[in-house]
């Protein structure tokens, strides 16, 4: 009872109170003040920078996710604890040297830098860079959802559809994937909020050019150094609510796959 | 389809699952593979179904003298049931047994008709025509198995592949389930094959029985030949209670029985429970004397635990219960002991 009532102090001091304030502060001037923040034309921009790199990563991260997942769950070969530890690494590694070190391998000083130049081609301070370093950061999301829910499943089923006359294909569509759709949406879920919300890295390799290279992080942490603090809290509010939606919906799976099992 | 097995091989990493196994199944046979745990029956089965592959070069799998060795799971026309049913938990009973007949290429897919007429027509013949809307997870153990065993035969297969068939089931329910697989298939006599660790399942319902142990076949045979004849000590431990002794008077006794223990005094002496007879020791006659230590009389037979006079090793005596009322035994009676039937094996062969 005690132990209950400290735990929900404790979320309400560090989780809810923030969160409460972040949608108060944004709508301190009004709906309107908060329209026009969230429509003006540099936030659009990171919006749309966000949701691009977002349409990028996620369905990357999907493709390898389930298929590191299928090979290290469902096979044995060589190598194999290796590739488990380098899903790991993104976890492991602060996102701000993830970001470094693409500057490190893409950067006008960088080992391909030169060449990247010379060919036109721009990595750091663009696009192509934010979506790199999104990728590495949310690397291990849907891979590390996965392959526990694929071990504990274990092989017989597809041996069974293999047995019965299955193909690979036949076989990962018809049953492996039926059998794994709540753990990879949610898997995706994660990757996705993750992807938006990333700071760190994108923020080493974007170089913060308003409407052209901000993120909505990104947008966030210059208005509010220009002292813009309701239009930051505006934006923010938009990657809270997001937050609260991956709560929601993670809520609504679970009470799902326990009604059904 | 008779099913031929040569020299198979199987290693995983150091350890060795099968070593040069040979495995020899007729026609229409119900065959089992018995053994303990790690004894590569299971192994060995699935490199029949091709869920496995043999170690390279080193056998080859024959079916109907066709050499299949190279051929995946899914071109042997073999119908697999796993232990644990591997029942896609996400489809109904009817989607799990059509699913071997969905996944055809298109030219040789029965029709929607076709696949359900066939299904229900499965499901019949394994007794659960009303349960083909049911999930795997809404059924019992039994009926689980014998969507598994449809679901399999969907394909028509030549082979009928079983690992562990009863082994998740309660002693109940087992016994109920391979009294039924026995009369299934004296029904559709597809040669099949089963795995099981429990010998009394073997011995009941196989044509023929191949016990393994440590990657080996240890004696193939019927369940009788097996039973009264094992060829090797373990084999004699496997299938029931055994003593072993070691006593040089007790080959004398052994002489009467004539099977050759005469010829190496020095070896162990295996013999049942029940082949061993006993006297009351004042009626004479030629029995070695042992004394009473224990008496178990609950269950269906009194076993009596003696104590042989001269080498004081314990002999462990199944008698039936009113055979044991006529002898009128008590605890430190002097009987007399005379085997009935028991072999002997070379000390370092022992387990």
């Amino acid at each position: 009872m005690l132990l209950t009532a400290v735990a929900l102090l404790f979320l309400a001091f560090f989780l809810v109170l923030p969160l409460a304030a972040v949608f108060i502060q944004a709508f301190e001037k009004g709906a309107g003040y908060f329209l026009k923040s969230v429509l003006e034309p540099d936030a659009l921009s990171a919006i749309r920078l966000t949701l691009l790199t977002v349409a990028i990563v996620v369905p990357a991260n999907v493709v390898f996710g389930v298929a590191a997942a299928w090979a290290i769950a469902k096979f044995s070969f060589r190598g194999k604890s290796i590739l488990t530890t380098l899903i790991d690494l993104p976890f492991a590694v602060s996102p701000v040297i993830a970001g470094l070190v693409y500057v490190l391998v893409f950067g006008a000083q960088g080992w391909f830098g030169p060449w990247l130049i010379a060919h036109n081609v721009r990595i750091i301070f663009a696009v192509p860079g934010i979506v790199l370093a999104t990728a590495f950061v949310t690397f291990p999301f849907v891979a590390r959802e996965l392959i526990p829910l694929m071990q504990a499943q274990g092989t017989d089923e597809e041996c069974s559809a293999v047995a019965l006359g299955a193909n690979g294909w036949q076989t990962f569509w018809r049953v492996t994937l039926p059998n794994i759709r709540w753990g990879l949406f949610y898997g995706v879920i994660l990757c996705n909020a993750r992807a938006m919300g990333e700071f760190g890295a994108v923020s080493v390799v974007s170089g913060h050019i308003r409407g052209e290279t901000n993120t909505m992080p990104l947008h966030v942490e210059v208005l509010y150094n220009d002292y813009n603090i309701v239009a930051a809290f505006a934006v923010a509010s938009l990657l809270a609510l997001l937050a609260l939606a991956t709560l929601a919906i993670r809520t609504a799976i679970e009470w799902r796959t326990e009604g059904s099992a | 389809m008779s099913i031929e097995a040569h020299g198979i091989t199987k290693a995983f990493g150091a350890f060795a699952a099968l070593n040069g196994v040979d495995v020899n199944v007729p026609k229409g046979k119900l065959v089992a593979l018995l053994g303990p745990s790690g004894s590569g029956k299971t192994t060995l089965l699935r490199i029949i179904a091709g869920l496995e592959f043999p170690d390279p070069g080193s056998g080859r799998v024959l079916f109907h003298g066709e050499d299949v060795t190279d051929l995946p799971a899914g071109k042997r026309r073999v119908g697999f049931v796993f232990q644990h049913y591997a029942l896609f938990r996400h489809m109904t009973v009817f989607e799990n047994v059509a699913f071997g007949l969905r996944v055809r290429r298109h030219r040789d897919r029965p029709s929607r008709e076709g696949i359900a007429e066939r299904v229900h027509h499965l499901l019949q013949l394994v007794q659960l025509e009303g349960l083909a809307g049911r999930y795997p997870s809404q059924l019992s153990g039994g009926q689980r198995q014998r969507v598994a065993l449809a679901r399999a035969l969907a394909v028509e297969p030549k082979v009928l592949l079983l690992d562990e068939p009863f082994g998740a089931l309660d002693a109940r329910v087992r016994k109920d389930l391979r009294r039924w697989l026995r009369r299934f298939h004296d029904e559709i006599h597809i040669t099949t094959i089963f795995v099981t660790h429990d010998q009394e399942e073997a011995l009941e319902i196989a044509d023929q029985v191949v016990i393994m142990n440590q990657g080996r076949v240890e004696q193939v045979g019927t369940p009788q030949e097996v039973y009264d004849r094992p060829a090797t000590p373990f084999v004699y431990q496997f299938l029931g209670n055994v003593n072993v002794l070691r006593a040089p008077a007790l080959a004398v006794a052994l002489a009467q029985t004539g099977h050759g223990a005469e010829q190496n005094p020095d070896g162990l002496i295996y013999v049942r429970p029940h082949d061993i007879e006993l006297t009351p020791h004042d009626a004479g006659g030629d029995g070695l004397s042992a004394v009473v230590r224990h008496i178990h009389a609950a269950g269906p037979q009194a076993r009596v635990l003696l104590e042989q006079i001269q080498s004081r090793e314990h002999v462990e005596v199944e008698i039936s219960r009113s055979e044991l009322s006529d002898l009128g035994l008590k605890v430190n009676d002097l009987v007399r002991i005379r085997l009935r039937m028991a072999h002997s094996f070379e000390e370092d062969y022992a387990i």
